[in-house]
């Protein structure tokens, strides 16, 4: 029996727009290269949970946002993300029984393809880092993985989203 | 997908879509923008009283000297202007300027863009120059109706004509990706070029206004090995810390010829 709370969606809503938030929050610059990639971690999170509520379509509006927020070429994360939330879709099921560091190493790989499908566009746009600390974002966001899943969790349940 | 990438990377067709989408994610920046707000306020309203005074008096003597310099500067200028046009070149004339506050930087360390918080309703249009108080900061690249995004001179897909102040030599400035960093590219070993140099906007290309301070140069290699110098600049302006920048309305001049 679906027991939904009333802001079942909002809530959701509110999980993306607070990562997007986080994703263009001014940081110091040597944090720079560091930055998680939280749109992807909250998508992982969501597809992973409700799979028949967020999927591929939603990667793809949120990836066209990020792209406008971030001034990317129109695509780029939304490729990365669909990628992403394809991946995670396939593998949701392995997922959900995997202990948490089980699961931050996934979304290390995961946030690594990510990283890669970005890199990929802007070495097309001619403005592709030089060195492979483009991929610091996939260590950080497996790192934070257990955070974002621990308190992610806790709201889904207390406003019993399905 | 692909079409989507290819459609802005190579034909630029999206940039209505984006000027639309880029309003509706203003909110986002508004959000993120917070802290720094914050801080700006705290730094307004918790002053003392003592600061308060000796800033105002600082800022009294530094009106003062500034007020001088630009009495100097009309009468220079009105020269300037008679000068060329008995030369019969188009006369400079000084620009205007429209201050603009940050809301947002790009969070991606190798794209240097700024979100302003100026837009198409301001007059705001792409290709504007972007100053700071100690020189140029780049040019307006997206402009949507209430903000605009603004590419820096470092960041890797930018480049500029400059010309050395001291004897006018030409040359182009590229972006590296760093915030510190600018290559002066194909300039041949024995020109005239030092370091410490000033390089300033030579106008060429008719994109930025003539004369704004662009960067230091701060090393030359000459390899005798290769067909150019290696060159690098420091840029002028405080790219990573200005918070309020000034968009510039060059006036044409028109002065018959």
């Amino acid at each position: 029996m679906v027991d939904r709370g009333p802001y079942a969606y909002w809530v959701i809503l509110a999980s993306f727009f607070v990562a997007l938030v986080l994703a263009v929050l001014p940081m110091p610059e040597w944090l720079a290269w560091g930055r998680p990639e939280w749109v992807a971690l909250v998508l992982i999170y969501w597809v992973i949970a409700l799979p028949q509520r967020v999927g591929m379509f939603t990667a793809l509006l949120l990836g066209v946002t990020l792209d406008v927020a971030e001034g990317a070429v129109m695509g780029q994360n939304a490729f990365a993300l669909v990628a992403v939330a394809l991946l995670a879709l396939l593998l949701y099921q392995r997922l959900r029984v995997f202990s948490m560091w089980q699961q931050s190493a996934v979304v290390f790989v995961l946030t690594g393809i990510n990283q890669m499908i970005c890199q990929w566009v802007q070495n097309l746009e001619g403005a592709g880092a030089q060195t492979l600390f483009f991929l610091l974002p996939a260590v950080t966001s497996a790192l934070l993985w257990p955070v974002v899943l621990h308190s992610l969790r806790g709201i889904r349940r207390h406003y019993r989203v399905s | 997908m692909l079409a989507l990438l290819l459609a802005d990377l190579r034909f630029n067709s999206l940039r209505y879509a984006r000027s639309v989408m880029e309003v509706a994610v203003a909110p986002i920046f508004w959000v993120a923008d917070i802290p720094s707000r914050l801080a700006d306020w705290n730094e307004e309203h918790l002053v003392s009283r003592s600061n308060l005074l000796e800033q105002n008096e600082r800022l009294r003597r530094e009106n003062l000297v500034l007020q001088g310099r630009s009495h100097q500067m009309a009468s220079l200028q009105a020269e300037n202007v008679r000068l060329r046009a008995l030369l019969n070149s188009s006369a400079l004339l000084r620009d205007d300027v429209l201050v603009a506050e940050l809301i947002g930087v790009s969070p991606d360390p190798v794209r240097h863009q700024l979100v302003l918080n100026k837009g198409e309703g301001d007059a705001v249009f792409v290709g504007q120059p972007l100053i700071d108080a100690d020189g140029l900061l780049g040019q307006i690249v997206e402009v949507s109706p209430i903000t605009s995004r603004a590419l820096l001179i470092t960041d890797a897909t930018h480049s500029i004509p400059v010309q050395v102040n001291r004897n006018g030599v030409r040359a182009i400035a590229e972006g590296t990706g760093s915030l510190t960093l600018l290559e002066i590219r194909h300039v041949s070993a024995t020109t005239d070029i030092r370091e410490g140099d000033l390089l300033v906007t030579s106008g060429l290309g008719g994109r930025f206004p003539v004369g704004y301070p662009v960067a230091v140069v701060n090393e030359i290699v000459r390899d005798p090995g290769e067909a150019f110098a290696r060159i690098t600049a420091t840029p002028s302006a405080a790219l990573e810390r200005s918070r309020h920048v000034l968009l510039v309305f060059t006036t044409k001049p028109d002065v018959g010829n």
